[in-house]
């Protein structure tokens, strides 16, 4: 899938936006252990309580992650090469798992700026989400 | 059979008491048609969906959204029941109006971002992830007569 440029202004609006709390989006979306407990099998080293502060750094990091794209749009592929790497030889998550972080992190975004998240901005973010993913499983095989 | 809470079910009737469905309904099927525009396939006879603008405020979205949502309320009401209260419905999509299963867990993820965006920071994690287990349930129940 193609981002269009309407697509890019969009994305980069929401980031210009949220950039303050992405971190806390980032964590907050990391909750989705609760909604889909299958995921927490990917931290057994964790501790997954409410309020861990292991989930917070790693929202943090997601977080930045999807700034980093964001901020690097025409080239997500280049920008996140290296956790692209990390994903396919290390971590190894399954692909399908993207998406559910994708819907998380949708909901976050919703629930904190409705406003914010108009359809045609929802479309955008949700194509850019699945981007997002599909570099990251892209060295998978 | 799918276990529910009482924490569970108070969660689905808190969130379900509070929602318009003429709104939320129209809402619901109107980001579906415009984040996955491929949905549109099933509504060729819908007039205009040429743009975000003109899907938002069409009228028949904007009805089949809210009957699309009040049957939904009917899976509320019969929680225990599901696969039998919408095995008709089954046999509908799958028969008649040939639409592919995937569609309803689409449906169902929109529905709640569109309840994220209501309830805002009254939409708990918690609150989701019963949510999203509701709407996979209904997914599951209204794929159950495919053949």
């Amino acid at each position: 899938m193609v981002l269009s440029p309407n697509d890019k202004t969009n994305v980069k609006g929401v980031f210009g936006k949220i950039c303050g709390q992405a971190e806390e989006y980032g964590g907050e979306a990391l909750e989705m252990f609760a909604t889909y407990p299958q995921t927490k099998t990917y931290f057994p080293h964790f501790d997954l309580g409410k309020g861990s502060a292991q989930v917070k750094g790693h929202g943090k990091k997601v977080a930045a992650a999807l700034v980093e794209a964001a901020n690097n749009i025409d080239d997500i592929a280049g920008a996140l090469s290296k956790l692209s790497d990390l994903h396919a030889q290390k971590l190894r998550v399954d692909p399908v798992n993207f998406k559910l972080l994708g819907q998380c992190f949708l909901v976050v975004v919703a629930s904190h700026n409705p406003s914010l998240l108009t359809p045609e901005v929802h479309a955008s973010l949700d194509k850019f989400l699945c981007a997002v993913g599909t570099v990251l499983t892209a060295k998978y095989r | 059979m799918v276990h529910w809470s009482a924490e569970e079910k108070q969660l689905i009737a808190s969130v379900w008491g509070k929602v318009s469905v003429e709104e939320c309904g129209a809402e619901a099927l109107a980001r579906l048609l415009i984040v996955y525009p491929w949905t549109q396939r099933f509504f060729d006879n819908f007039g205009n969906l040429s743009s975000p603008t003109a899907i938002i405020g069409n009228p028949k979205v904007r009805a089949h959204g809210k009957k699309v949502l009040t049957s939904f309320g009917e899976a509320i009401k019969n929680l225990d029941n599901l696969k039998v209260t919408y095995s008709k419905l089954s046999e509908l999509h799958c028969d008649k109006l040939h639409v592919d299963p995937e569609n309803f867990r689409l449906l169902g993820d929109i529905l709640i971002i569109v309840l994220a965006a209501h309830f805002t920071k009254d939409f708990t994690p918690a609150c989701q992830a019963t949510w999203q287990k509701l709407v996979g349930v209904v997914a599951h129940a209204l794929a159950h007569k495919y053949h």
